[in-house]
Formats: C-alpha cells, sequence, structure tokens
C-alpha cells in the first residue's frame, strides 16, 4: 500500500477478538477481524444475523459488557489534530479510563437500531444533545441548547425551539432517529458508527434518513462505519463493504467491484439469494443451503465450507484460510485465492 | 363494486366496502373522541390459487386486513364473501355456499368453526409465534387435535408428512422450538399452518424477520407449496423486492385505504398512482451502478386517527394541486390497473424497468 493511503487511515482493526463466556461454552462473536477505514469514507459491514457486525462495532467503542470480553488483538484509532499523528489503541484502554470516556461521543459516536431504546424516555431530547456539547466542548448550558437546536434544524426537524424541550414519546420514529442523528454529530466526530440505523424504519423514511447521513457525513467530513444486513442500503451509501461471516471478514472491497465481482464464494451467494427488481415473478431464488450454524459449534476449517459450492473436500474443513491479499488490494478470506496471491 | 380485473374465475374471497375503525377513548370516564381508521372502506378480491400482495408502510391497515380475513378482528363494516364449496356452513345447502359465498363478518364464532380450517395464517416473528413449551409434534399436531382430525397414529404420521413437505427433519418432532433456527422455525409456523389442507393462507410479513440466505429458501418453499396444494395467498409485506417475486397481483395501500392494485408487471412496470412511484423508488437498490435519483418523499405517513382532507396522500404527492386538497379520488379502472388518483391518466410515472433474466 501507498503512502498517501496509510495515512489517510482512521481507523484500523487488527485481528479483534470479542468472545462471550456463557454457561453453554464461548461464543466466538468476534473471531479475528481486520479492517481498515479511511477518512471521510463510508464502509459497510454486511452480514447476516450472528456473523459480529454488531460486537465489532460495540466492540470499538469498548461498550461491549459481560460475559462479553475483547479477548485480543487491536483498535488503531487516529486521533490526530492538524496533522499532529496521535494514534491511540482502543483495546488496550480500561473499559471506564478518562482517555475513552473522552473519545466516546466526541470523535466516535454511535447510532443505534431502534432509537426509542437508546433516547432517554425521562429526559427532554434538549437535555441529551446538549449533555455531550457540555462535557465535551465546555460550552454553556445556553451555549449548547443553541447549538442543539441549530443540530436539530440541520437534521431536519421542523420547529426545533418547541421540540428540543420535548420528550422521546411525543416523536415519530424518523423524528427520533433525527434526533439521535443530532445527538451524534453534537460534537462533530470524526467517525459516525451506525448501527442498523433504518431497519426499524419504512422505506420512504429509510430514504430520508440515508439522504440525511449521506449529507451530514458530507458536511461534518466525518466517516461513516454502517452496519447493516441489507446489501441495497450498502450498495446505496457505501464506497468500501467489509463481508462477515460468523466472526470473521471473508471479504472488503471498494463496493463496485464487491457487487459486480464479487471473490469470496459466501459473498457471490448472498447475492445471489436476493430477490432483485425488474425480474418480474416466477423467477427462482437460489438460496444458501443449510443455515447459520449454532454458535456453540463452529465448524472446524472454514467457517463456510459446509454451506459452501466451492468448497474443496479435504481441505476446506481443515485448513482455517488467511486474509488473503490480492494483487488489487482486495482482501478475501478463502482457500481458492490464497495461491493467486502468493 | 364490481372493479374486477379481467379474471374469468370467480374469487375465492371478496372484501367488500371493508372498514375497521379502533376507537379512541380518553377520559376518566372514557368517553369516545374517534377513531383509528386502520381499514376505511377497501374493496378486492383474491382469486383461487393467486397471490395477491398487500404492500404498504406500517401503519397503512394492511395487517388489519389479514386479521380480518380471519376474522382474528371483528370487521367494523363491510363484507368479506368467501366461496369454497369444500365447506357447507351450518343450515345452508352447499349450492348456497359457492353462489355468493358466505360472508364471514357477520358469522358467530361457532359458525365461523368450518372457516378456521380452510384461512390460515402464517406470522412474522418465528420466535413470537410458537409456544416454546411446546414440542414441535405438539405445535403441528394441535390444529388436527382441536378439529378432532386425526389421533394417535395416524397423527403422528400426518406430522411427520407435513415436516417433511416443509424440508424438516421428523425425526425432530419432539424437539422444543428453542432447537431451531429461524429458518427452521418458520418452516414449522408454516407446517401448522398447512396441517389443516386450508384454501387461503394469510402470510403476514412471512419473511420479513428471516435473513436473507434464509429468506429465499421460505420464499421458495412457499411457491413449491402453493402448486403442490393449490394454496391462495394472501401476502402481507412492506418490501417490494420480495412481492414483485412472489405475488401475482398487487394491491398498495396508503393510510387504511387501497390507492392501487395491478398486476404485478403493470404495478413494477408502469405504475398509475405517485404513492406506488415513491415507494418502489425508495427501495435500495443492491447494485452501487443504479444508486438513483431517488424520489425522497417529505413528510411522515399521515395519521389514520386524523387524516389530511381530500386526498390521504396530498401532502407528501410531488404532484398534488388544489383539487387532491378538497376531493378524496375514488379507487377507479384506469387501463389495467385501478388507481385512486385524480390524475391517474395524465401523470407518466417511472417504474422499475424490466431485466431480462440472463
Amino acid at each position: 500500500m501507498n503512502g498517501s493511503v496509510v495515512e489517510n487511515i482512521l481507523l484500523e482493526v487488527r485481528n479483534l477478538q470479542t468472545h462471550f463466556f456463557l454457561q453453554e461454552g464461548t461464543v466466538h462473536a468476534v473471531a479475528g477481524v481486520d479492517f481498515v477505514l479511511h477518512r471521510g469514507s463510508t464502509l459497510g459491514i454486511v452480514g447476516e444475523s450472528g456473523c459480529g457486525k454488531s460486537v465489532t462495532a460495540f466492540s470499538i467503542l469498548k461498550l461491549v459488557t459481560k460475559p462479553g470480553r475483547i479477548v485480543g488483538g487491536s483498535i488503531l484509532f487516529d486521533r490526530s489534530n492538524n496533522g499532529k499523528p496521535d494514534i491511540i489503541d482502543l483495546a488496550a484502554l480500561a473499559d471506564n479510563s478518562p482517555q475513552l470516556r473522552d473519545i466516546r461521543g466526541k470523535d466516535i459516536a454511535m447510532i443505534f437500531q431502534e432509537p426509542m431504546n437508546s433516547l432517554s424516555p425521562v429526559h427532554t431530547i434538549g437535555d441529551q444533545i446538549t449533555e455531550g456539547i457540555m462535557l465535551h466542548l465546555g460550552l454553556s448550558k445556553a451555549d449548547a441548547l443553541k447549538r442543539a437546536i441549530a443540530l436539530l434544524r440541520e437534521v431536519g426537524i421542523p420547529k426545533p425551539e418547541e421540540r428540543v424541550h420535548a420528550y422521546t414519546f411525543q416523536l415519530s420514529g424518523g423524528m427520533r432517529q433525527r434526533t439521535m442523528i443530532a445527538t451524534a454529530l453534537a460534537c462533530s466526530p470524526k467517525l459516525l458508527i451506525a448501527d442498523e440505523p433504518t431497519t426499524a424504519l419504512d422505506v420512504t423514511m429509510q430514504a430520508q434518513i440515508l439522504d440525511l447521513l449521506r449529507q451530514m457525513r458530507a458536511q461534518f467530513g466525518m466517516a461513516l462505519m454502517l452496519i447493516t444486513h441489507d446489501l441495497g442500503v450498502v450498495a446505496e451509501m457505501c464506497d468500501e463493504v467489509v463481508v462477515m461471516y460468523l466472526g470473521e471478514v471473508v471479504e472488503q472491497a471498494p463496493v463496485d467491484q464487491l457487487f459486480h465481482d464479487p471473490k469470496h464464494p459466501y459473498t457471490q451467494a448472498l447475492l445471489k439469494s436476493v430477490p432483485r427488481l425488474g425480474y418480474g415473478r416466477g423467477q427462482r431464488l437460489n438460496p444458501i443451503r443449510g443455515s447459520i450454524p449454532d454458535p456453540f459449534s463452529r465448524p472446524t476449517g472454514c467457517p463456510f465450507h459446509d454451506r459452501c459450492e466451492k468448497r474443496i473436500p479435504g481441505r476446506c474443513d481443515v485448513v482455517h484460510p488467511k486474509l488473503t491479499r490480492l494483487p488489487d488490494g482486495r482482501t478475501v478470506r478463502c482457500l481458492l485465492y490464497e495461491d493467486e496471491a502468493s | 363494486m364490481t372493479q374486477t380485473i379481467a379474471n374469468p374465475k370467480a374469487p375465492l374471497l371478496e372484501v367488500i366496502h371493508l372498514k375497521k375503525y379502533f376507537p379512541i377513548n380518553k377520559g376518566v370516564l372514557s368517553r369516545h373522541v374517534g377513531d383509528v381508521r386502520a381499514v376505511d372502506d377497501v374493496s378486492f378480491e383474491v382469486y383461487p390459487r393467486e397471490t395477491l400482495a398487500l404492500v404498504g408502510e406500517s401503519g397503512c391497515g394492511k395487517t388489519t386486513i389479514g386479521r380480518c380475513v380471519a376474522r382474528a378482528y371483528k370487521p367494523t363494516a363491510g363484507q368479506l364473501r368467501y366461496r369454497d364449496a369444500a365447506v357447507q356452513p351450518r343450515g345452508t345447502r352447499a349450492s348456497d355456499a359457492t353462489a355468493d359465498g358466505t360472508d364471514l363478518a357477520t358469522l358467530s364464532e361457532r359458525d365461523l368453526i368450518p372457516y378456521r380450517r380452510n384461512i390460515r395464517m402464517i406470522f412474522q416473528d418465528p420466535f413470537a409465534s410458537l409456544n416454546p413449551r411446546m414440542t414441535v409434534f405438539n405445535i403441528i399436531a394441535n390444529p388436527l387435535k382441536i378439529h378432532k382430525l386425526a389421533k394417535g397414529k395416524e397423527l403422528e404420521d400426518r406430522v411427520a408428512e407435513l415436516m417433511r413437505q416443509v424440508g424438516l427433519r421428523p425425526e425432530y418432532m419432539r424437539r422444543y422450538p428453542h432447537a431451531f433456527s429461524g429458518g427452521q422455525r418458520q418452516r414449522i409456523v408454516i407446517a401448522r399452518a398447512l396441517a389443516l389442507d386450508p384454501r387461503l393462507v394469510i402470510a403476514d410479513e412471512a419473511v420479513s424477520a428471516l435473513d436473507v440466505s434464509v429468506r429465499a429458501q421460505i420464499l421458495n418453499l412457499m411457491q413449491d407449496l402453493q402448486d403442490q396444494f393449490d394454496l391462495t395467498y394472501l401476502f402481507i409485506s412492506h418490501d417490494l423486492s420480495v412481492v414483485e417475486y412472489v405475488a401475482d397481483r398487487v394491491a398498495v395501500m396508503y393510510v387504511g385505504k387501497l390507492v392501487e392494485l395491478a398486476s404485478t408487471d403493470n404495478l413494477f412496470r408502469k405504475p398509475k398512482h405517485p404513492y406506488t412511484e415513491a415507494l418502489m423508488s425508495a427501495i435500495p437498490k443492491p447494485d452501487p451502478r443504479l444508486r438513483s435519483k431517488r424520489i425522497i418523499l417529505g413528510g411522515e405517513v399521515a395519521d389514520p386517527a386524523n387524516p389530511p382532507t381530500g386526498c390521504y396522500f396530498h401532502p407528501r404527492c410531488r404532484y398534488a394541486q388544489e383539487r387532491c386538497k378538497v376531493e378524496t379520488p375514488p379507487l377507479r379502472p384506469v387501463g389495467d390497473h385501478l388507481v385512486a388518483c385524480h390524475f391517474a391518466e395524465t401523470l407518466d410515472l417511472a417504474g422499475i424497468p424490466a431485466v431480462s433474466a440472463s
């Protein structure tokens, strides 16, 4: 990789492992995840339920709670201001360290799937937005409120001067998600992590919120990490995509290449299994056979091998493939490509 | 009412001016202060062996219609004419039942019993719709026991056969739902729905909670079962990309009313209602090269307790004119569509272009 690209890296996750220690056994929710996120770009993390995409996001902010724990790997985040590099390893910080509290909500903000559960029902939305502003930017209550109103206007909430005193139950689902976005943007973060931000919304509202996120990303010059199971949302929003399966990254590629030249058999199968508009009735879908394995009984070798159409008998069920960098810079975790790279 | 899209067969179900209002009560005396008009004067027909999709956003009344048809709700007004020679209602002759059908809307619980076998539901969330304390055998066998259709060895054989038909291994019939994945649970739900050999299956967001790879399996299964058992589906969904793949005809709803009804192909290629156009344009397409100039509807879905005047869609409509604010457009035939828009003839709306399968 050349120098200029390296400089642009905002976040680099290396071999991140987050496990959950349960009575029934250990769940390797994140089992060695590597990816890079460039400054100002939109990275999509896709995968089906249980693939570890949300746990990866929670790990970055160190929000994983017991019985879960980050057991290995590093999360390198570049806090540099005015060209002075200041790279810190978030994974090494204690969950409640002052440094981390300083980063959360300021450098890295997060929005969640269900705004009703992630906003406080007993505080006005003004209280919730100003809390972070006063803490991180040191503004007075009055100035913070002014900033909150400006933010609410920015995210398209009508009559923000009145709404700032409203409670969340007085807002509709779309309005709540806008409020979440305003709260997240309050301190102009460098990175916004959005965990399924539109899954709970209707399509027309989803279109509004995605459009808002895109505008805000450009306006605030931040990077966006978009976690979703919806390949349509990924295609619409992202520059770069990470595909996850059972806690591992199986492929990372620029969005156009991922959709038009997928390398990993899982990505290929996933793309084939989505109904596409325009084909009319009666087409048959190509499902992936079987179902996602139980987290307590991970398959040996490649975790996808028992559902894979291209598996090599005797190899895929034994050898755990390494993440391979292809000549064009993409990465893929599959034995089919290991020779190609070397 | 005779708004038939050319179809030679007699409809299996005729929904005629169906209304379902939920009262809003307020105050200490819980005075009746208004109604949520969840379903407001909706008429359509369902033909044997077809899949009719009901689409729309949350709160548009699509689920309420499904529940009225299954008579989980008692409609406020309107008729549900159901024609099936196989069911003979108490005190009538079979011929009566087929000619005009029976109005399910007014039947008592007792008289409904024979129809309960014919009209079955598949629910959205297979984690919520299966009793965790019942084995798969009990879940699937229960409807057969209640209707006294089988017992003993016969019952067990029938359950095993049903499990095989939906792609489950009969050896697992003594297990509890928690031992199954989401897709397998949905198969159990489908097996339970099929146990009584129904004619009409109401699938309410049946695949919405499933992961994409599994969703495709269930959709294929539902299609196979339809062919095998001559099922008629009322397929309720918010996901238009799934609807295009399963439905013969599509009814689009907005705030308790039908705004457009047409064959799947007509609706997707050439929508005639601005809401249908916006809905299709809003779907994120799984191809970055199609990052479209999407129509982004402003505002929010109207409140069914306090809908706007005139056309309910006018505050969000790009094409709205003065007339739309005052006059409610009736659902009327325009070409091969039924549309509720004053300007359906003149508007040139964009659909989804057909892609030749390759």
